[in-house]
């Protein structure tokens, strides 16, 4: 449990069986009053954000937040499939959960999933992830210019901006992070 | 290091002292380290050795009106453990004075004359005179909480509403609002109003919203101080909080204290508002 106190932003904590981040917290001490902690908080399932206010005798429950480490494997309908580095046990994630994130999941990718309980919260892929272009307009041939883009396709059909000079069949890295284009790993 | 706050803080120190001196106020130097803190519910003193940091100078200063001293006042350092945030700190300068034959209007009175003084160093946005807004913490609560804490007071409940409703309200009123005639559960050490025992004489300053300011018509009588002082120390017991003993000295001056009126205003905030920032940072550079 948690004091009052010792609430502090980024902290996690439980509230209803549910995990929750405080997103922002201010210190309050009304005239000859209490000290109240005042707090936005985030629902980490729901993602909504709502005020709440602690007075200092109340008790918080702490949040158990497990992050471990998986292997991509396979994908399942609307489901990504992982195995458990050490156990090889399933974990599947909705593309809902993964967001734009599943652009960027390749075979055999080495993921951390972070878990409340049995259930998953988020999903860390790796910064960099390199990915072949499957299909782009052909490039000027000398033009390595890097400010000049245009769109190229992934081979799972994500469509992503890159420079001029990228052709059909080069290896690019991708900062998972931004979504962008790095820089390019090697020539098709 | 915000440099400019050094100078307004200069200004701002000069301007009170002047102020006080022209209305024949004697500036006093009582201790900062003290045997037994003045016990309130909500406010903790820092030991230091064998004694206790101030958490206010107003033990001593009612003394010094007790021994003929009718008008007073001090500017210092106090302390208060663990109160950190945007509008506390732990360690913060406090100007605090006392009227004798006087009461918590008297006092206000000051207020006005010294803000509209002290906004001449920078403009404020506002003067000291007539358009402060007076409000009574009945019609606040009512107004933007929908209850009345007079004669209902339930301490979670208000210290909640306050927080949350009526302070937000009088950041949106903008300026000066005095917040007035608090319940007598929430007296503190200020009188009941001798008309209306439901509330005691005490106010509150707020400026945009935040509070600056804390009055009182002077308790003086010295067998309700001593009951408060018992109730408090049972109340902090609950709480899991340390209890200091009752200062004999002060409850003795009691017996001998005019009716007086007495404030504390917190410096530090002031200087903050007229720097136009949001939080102590901005004028307290070491911190």
């Amino acid at each position: 449990m948690y004091s009052a106190s010792d609430l502090k932003k980024g902290l996690k904590i439980e509230i209803d069986g549910e995990p929750c981040m405080i997103t922002n917290f201010e210190f309050s001490k009304p005239g000859k009053g209490q000290a109240l902690y005042r707090c936005k908080i985030k629902n980490l399932i729901r993602g909504n954000t709502f005020d709440k206010t602690y007075r200092s005798v109340e008790k918080i429950n702490r949040c158990s937040l497990i992050s471990r480490d998986y292997t991509f494997s396979y994908i399942d309908a609307d489901d990504y499939v992982f195995s458990d580095n050490e156990s090889f046990e399933e974990a599947r994630l909705n593309d809902e959960l993964l967001g734009d994130l599943k652009h960027f999941i390749v075979d055999d990718m080495k993921v951390e999933i972070l878990f409340h309980n049995d259930r998953a919260l988020e999903i860390s892929l790796p910064n960099f992830v390199e990915m072949e272009i499957a299909e782009t307009e052909p490039g000027a041939r000398g033009d390595t210019a890097t400010n000049v883009m245009k769109p190229a396709k992934l081979p799972n059909g994500y469509e992503i901006n890159v420079p001029i000079f990228i052709n059909e069949g080069d290896t690019i890295r991708i900062d998972t992070r931004t979504g962008t284009y790095s820089d390019r790993a090697s020539k098709g | 290091m915000p440099i400019d706050s050094i100078a307004l803080r200069d200004a701002v120190m000069q301007r009170i002292r002047a102020f006080f001196r022209k209305h024949g106020f004697t500036e006093v130097e009582t201790p900062i380290r003290l045997k037994i803190p003045c016990m309130e519910l909500h406010i903790d003193a820092e030991p230091s050795s064998d004694h206790f940091l101030r958490t206010s100078p107003e033990i001593f200063h009612k003394q010094l009106l007790a021994a003929g001293h009718g008008k007073i006042f001090e500017l210092g350092k106090c302390f208060r453990r663990g109160e950190v945030g945007p509008l506390h700190n732990p360690e913060y300068t406090m100007l605090e004075w006392y009227r004798a034959n006087a009461d918590y209007m008297d006092v206000l009175a000051d207020t006005k004359a010294l803000i509209q003084s002290v906004a001449e160093v920078r403009d404020l946005g506002f003067q000291g005179g007539e358009d402060w807004k007076i409000l009574a913490v009945s019609e606040a609560f009512l107004e933007f909480a929908g209850w009345n804490p007079v004669g209902s007071y339930a301490e979670d409940r208000f210290d909640m509403d306050l927080v949350e409703k009526v302070e937000p309200a009088l950041k949106q009123m903008g300026g000066p609002v005095v917040l007035i005639d608090y319940p007598v559960e929430a007296a503190a050490l200020s009188r009941r109003n001798p008309d209306n025992p439901l509330v005691a004489e005490r106010w509150e300053l707020y400026i945009d919203g935040i509070e600056i300011a804390n009055a009182y018509s002077e308790l003086t009588d010295p067998v309700e101080q001593r009951r408060r002082f018992e109730i408090c120390a049972e109340q902090r017991k609950v709480l899991g909080k340390e209890t200091y003993p009752i200062d004999e000295a002060f409850i003795r001056a009691l017996e001998k204290m005019p009716p007086s009126g007495g404030i504390a205003l917190g410096v530090d905030r002031l200087l903050m508002l007229m720097a136009g920032a949001d939080s102590l940072d901005a004028v307290l550079p070491f911190r």
